[in-house]
């Protein structure tokens, strides 16, 4: 095969001609250095590659290879704990050969191919298999159990399989197909980033994530497999949310990207999340959580593709039946990145610069999470010979028109929940990214500049956030919280939208115009916002919250409001009733440790009714006195 | 010896195209030689088959289509550093401008530097105590950080960074520490101002200075901030110095830059700025750090002005999301005369949590932070309030909440530009203004340092 002959370098970009051999989007070598890149443009035999590394230095002449492969991850055990560069390089491994800084034409492979890992399979030779099937298991982390599964478009009969110390490039086991050919199965697949991977079908998505962040969970909360965007100006705690999801969020595996951010801050999460322990398991969060690192000082086209390298990584995950959560920080680099190629490749801009195809690739890569009914099955080799027969024949079939109960209770659901921070510039959310986003997205979480100057921290805006899943979640907040949260969080956010009227009207008369019941209304909303909305991600118990203590936290500032209201009926001063001292008890209670809730919940509930009553008596004794 | 070219097709303000060039690369430097044999820098932007669009450092005053001469030199730009650059002052390309003999460089250096593999990274966390309250108190400042000054035409911002400079200190530590100034594109007054301030202090001889004063070729701005911190790492992470670096003044950079994109009729972002100067602010900001197994560590504290005062100019705007917070000076608190005007509530410094508290500053410090930017907050709010309504309208929260905004600018933001206080100082003013206001409002504060701290 002929190779190609370098013509043009501009920046990232490179032209190359003689390529007519080559595919679109292959990944290609270009140069002396065999810098990786890939292939977005074909005329005729000249290609445009964008190159994920730094091209200073080449020059025309030099020979372009084509790998004829597109861009790839390499998806299996050894992916959980680590961090890989835009194109799934692992880092670890390129500063072991490169040192501190990041050398060019490094060759690496994501997994490693040295380490033996122990796979305990769960079929047994002579059964059936075909895509997603589950064939064994490897203890990867002690949070996360690998399932290697059936490669994508394989089925037949398993030949054999093997079970003991592997490494992922060795075979596990051989799957015979219908033609008679020997596939062998590895315990490493590899997958082109830019295609989703495929699952059976979508389900709606309606039970929440709970992240134990309490504007989140209670205000605006997200569905598992639904989207978010978290757009804000800089300084605005974009990336302490997205951190404090990562940690608490309820979820399985977390694929983090950094993408076009700050060093330090993969840096922190490298640094921090080890030594965080998951409350519900016991172990380091490290343990299920993969970084994709293309810090802001990292070659710009990798950024490109880090969110895609990414989200198949999550894919991959969410196809063993896990629910993972992705967060990408943040997809205006990912957007920038596109429109500096887009400029180099003299297309012709849409808004502000940006590509014309902005829209249609934000959706496209959003449209990748959700709560799916994925392929395979995963059972025990003990288990139904029976179940194994019946496949062969329903092989074929589409697997949702069948109405056999036994199939149902086997579908197996995976989820896969993005959450997207948006750097807008000068925090306008009319900028074309924030528009695109907004028009995807489920769920929106507004942070704001001025909130963030009172250290109200998380500044999301209360008045123009919003989540378009509460109302799905009716039936399982009856269920798993309470019957009355929905009401409460209702009287909550309307408490919080009168504060806001209100706050224009004392702008304009003053305080001392407005009546009782109304001064009553703005304490009881200050109240909310700072007993209730802001939570302190530093602070050791305040940085989670459960549900149970979310709702008792609202029901006893709602019950001081509204015994208050009682008293003030019967004439209480208001100076009074808002100087009572349970107030400040309430103020503390998000700092309770989560045992102790429900005691000193009573304690500061019998507290609030004495106090209150209490005003009215002093007031009686008072006007008896006169 | 390089191949000389008499090719030069095109030139257009700081590009030149030069055609028939062989074996040459992209971002090569090259050199165009007059025919008075005056030389000026230049590299390569963009390599079309055998025609290089090349970029000139200098004026390209006297360049000449048909005699003048072009070489290229198979490298990129480089600095040759070595210890002795202390003391020394350079122009905005690295040569040395002071009178002295010629550097004997113990190496040469990529300007462009290397990205650093964030695993490789040190996570800064050591308190640095710039004797400046609304720093260390509330926007701490930790080696290794990247924390830009906001400023605007007229305010003070040499007089603070230069404070900085002569102040800053890592409690407890004797390690050697060095400043590297780069003036981009300001006036001599202001760089004889940093100098002057550096001589004073004795601290000349471990300053190292780059100097493009407004009336040097803009278009060297391009290379001035690569070259100075290029001098940073070498003395940071070969020579094991805590290296501060003052870039002044960034927007002039951002103008440079501008330039040459327009020039090549590039796609511009907002306001005309390129669409990849987030990148390339990126690649000289993010620098900035500590590294594992190294000792030294390179703090930045880039300058810039905002055009009309505007944050979301796209120059503080970029800056603000890459850099680890900001320092924004406040045209009104100027006028009241407080110095330095530090405007707190939107200034950040993103790294804070990890420099304070207990074994760094002290344990209450988080906390009274978090309470005193909260309660200067409303303060201020109440503040507006009365200017509207009048005091009568307030109640008496309000009121002293009115009273803590306006004894916080008078005793703790304000302190003049030679005034060094200690960390205990600035926590015990901080407590002082605390006591104003009563102690259920304290929502913030443990319990624990209410009881120690709070005196009524």
């Amino acid at each position: 095969m002929s190779n190609g002959i370098i013509k043009k370098i501009a920046g990232p970009l490179v032209v190359a001609k003689n390529m007519k051999s080559a595919n679109m989007f292959d990944v290609v070598r270009v140069g002396d250095f065999k810098l990786i890149g890939e292939i977005i443009e074909m005329h005729e035999d000249e290609a445009s590659i964008q190159v994920y590394e730094e091209t200073s230095g080449l020059g025309p002449g030099s020979i372009v290879e084509s790998t004829k492969v597109p861009l790839s991850i390499e998806l299996g055990p050894g992916l959980v704990g680590s961090i890989f560069d835009g194109i799934g390089r692992p880092l670890k491994l390129i500063m072991k050969i490169a040192g501190n800084n990041l050398k060019r034409g490094v060759d690496v492979f994501s997994l490693d191919r040295k380490i033996k890992w122990n796979f305990a399979p769960c079929l047994k030779s002579n059964q059936n298999v075909s895509t997603g099937d589950v064939i064994g298991y490897v203890e990867e982390t002690p949070i996360v159990t690998h399932k290697i599964m059936i490669p994508n478009g394989v089925s037949g009969k398993i030949k054999e399989i093997y079970e003991g110390e592997f490494t992922v490039n060795q075979s596990i086991a051989i799957v015979v197909d219908s033609q008679s050919n020997e596939i062998p199965i590895k315990m490493m697949q590899t997958w082109p980033v830019r295609v989703g991977r495929p699952y059976k079908k979508k389900l709606s998505p309606n039970i929440p994530m709970i992240t134990g962040q309490r504007v989140i969970d209670t205000l605006f909360p997200i569905a598992k497999g639904g989207v978010a965007a978290v757009p804000g100006p800089f300084g605005s705690g974009k990336t302490v949310v997205q951190h404090q999801l990562a940690k608490w969020a309820e979820v399985d595996i977390v694929v983090y990207i950094g993408c076009g951010e700050r060093g330090n801050e993969m840096t922190d999460v490298l640094n921090e999340f080890p030594s965080i322990i998951d409350p519900k398991t016991g172990n380091s969060l490290m343990e299920r959580t993969i970084l994709i690192a293309n810090t802001s000082d990292m070659p710009v086209a990798a950024r490109e593709a880090s969110i895609y390298t990414g989200i198949t990584i999550a894919e991959y995950f969410r196809d063993m039946g896990y629910s993972v959560a992705l967060m990408a920080d943040s997809t205006s680099r990912w957007a920038e990145a596109l429109r500096e190629m887009s400029g180099r490749l003299e297309e012709m801009p849409g808004e502000e610069g940006y590509p014309a195809y902005l829209g249609s690739r934000l959706s496209s890569f959003y449209e990748r999470a959700g709560r799916v009914q994925i392929f395979g099955d995963e059972r025990n080799s003990s288990e139904n010979e029976a179940l194994n027969d019946f496949r062969t024949e329903k092989d074929q079939s589409d697997f949702s028109d069948y109405e056999d109960s036994n199939l149902k209770s086997r579908s197996r659901e995976g989820i896969l929940t993005v959450i997207g921070a948006v750097s807008p510039p000068g925090g306008d959310l009319s900028e074309p990214v924030c528009q695109a986003t907004l028009r995807i997205v489920k769920v929106f979480w507004g942070l704001d500049s001025s909130l963030a100057y009172k250290r109200h921290f998380p500044a999301i805006n209360w008045l123009n956030s919003y989540s378009l899943y509460v109302d799905s979640f009716l039936k399982w907040y009856d269920v798993n919280v309470s019957s009355d949260w929905m009401d409460v969080r209702k009287r909550i956010l309307k408490l919080l939208s009168q504060e806001a009227e209100l706050e224009e009207v004392v702008k304009l008369v003053g305080i001392d115009a407005l009546s009782s019941k109304d001064r009553l209304k703005l304490e009881t909303a200050r109240s909310v916002r700072e007993d209730f909305l802001h939570q302190n991600a530093f602070h050791e118990v305040d940085t989670y919250t459960s549900l149970k203590k979310q709702y008792l936290l609202m029901k006893l500032i709602l019950e001081f409001f509204d015994k208050a209201n009682l008293a003030i009926d019967e004439n209480a001063n208001i100076e009074k009733i808002l100087s009572i001292p349970v107030r400040e008890k309430i103020g503390r209670f998000k700092y309770i440790k989560d045992l102790e809730i429900q005691k000193e919940y009573e304690i500061i509930l019998q507290s609030i009714i004495k106090q209150t009553s209490a005003t009215l008596e002093s007031e009686d004794l008072y006007a008896q006195g006169v | 010896m390089p191949r000389e070219y008499r090719t030069i097709r095109e030139i257009s303000g700081p590009l030149m195209m030069v055609c028939d060039v062989e074996g040459v690369k992209y971002d090569e430097l090259g050199e165009v030689e007059l025919i008075s044999g005056k030389k000026c820098k230049c590299r390569v932007l963009e390599i079309d088959d055998k025609n290089a669009l090349v970029q000139l450092f200098e004026s390209p005053a006297g360049i000449n289509l048909e005699s003048s001469k072009v070489r290229f030199f198979g490298r990129s730009m480089e600095l040759g550093v070595s210890k002795d650059m202390l003391g020394r002052l350079f122009n905005g390309l690295g040569k040395p401008i002071d009178g002295a003999p010629e550097l004997l460089p113990e190496k040469r250096i990529d300007i462009n530097g290397v990205p650093i593999n964030p695993l490789a990274r040190n996570y800064p966390e050591e308190f640095i105590q710039t004797g400046i309250s609304a720093i260390d108190g509330l926007n701490t400042l930790v080696r290794g950080q990247k924390l830009p000054i906001f400023s605007a035409s007229g305010l003070p911002h040499a007089a603070l960074a230069a404070q900085i400079a002569r102040q800053s200190k890592v409690i407890g530590s004797k390690e050697s520490f060095a400043v590297v100034f780069a003036a981009i594109g300001i006036t001599f007054e202001e760089a004889n101002f940093f100098e002057n301030s550096f001589k004073e202090t004795g601290s000349i001889d471990r300053t190292v200075m780059f100097v493009n004063l407004g009336n040097d070729p803009a278009i060297e701005r391009i290379a001035t901030p690569r070259v100075a911190i290029t001098a940073a790492e070498y003395l940071a992470f070969e020579k094991d110095m805590h290296v501060l670096v003052i870039l002044t003044d960034i927007t002039n950079y951002a103008d440079a830059l501008r330039e040459v994109s327009a020039a090549r009729k590039e796609v511009p972002g907002r306001r005309g700025y390129p669409g990849y100067m987030y990148t390339d602010l990126a690649s000289l900001y993010e620098r900035a750090g500590r590294q594992k197994n190294k000792r030294g560590s390179l703090t930045m504290i880039p300058i810039l002005t905002m055009p009309e005062d505007d944050k979301t100019h796209p120059i503080p705007d970029l800056t603000g999301y890459i850099t680890e917070g900001q320092i924004i000076l406040n045209r009104e608190l100027f006028r009241k005369g407080v110095t330095p005007p530090i405007d707190v509530l939107p200034s950040l410094s993103r790294l804070k949590d990890k420099g304070i508290g207990k074994g760094k500053t002290r344990d209450d410090h988080s906390c009274t932070m978090n309470q005193i930017f909260s309660s200067y907050a409303r303060g201020k709010d109440s503040k507006e309030l009365m200017m509207i309504l009048g005091e009568a309208a307030l109640d008496k929260t309000d009121r002293l909440y009115a009273r803590f905004a306006d004894e916080f600018e008078l005793s703790y933001l304000s302190q003049g530009n030679t005034t060094d206080r200690s960390i205990e100082e600035t926590l015990k003013i901080g407590w002082n203004l605390l006591s104003i206001l009563p102690r259920s409002e304290l929502k913030r504060i443990d319990d624990e340092f209410l009881d120690k701290y709070y005196k009524v």
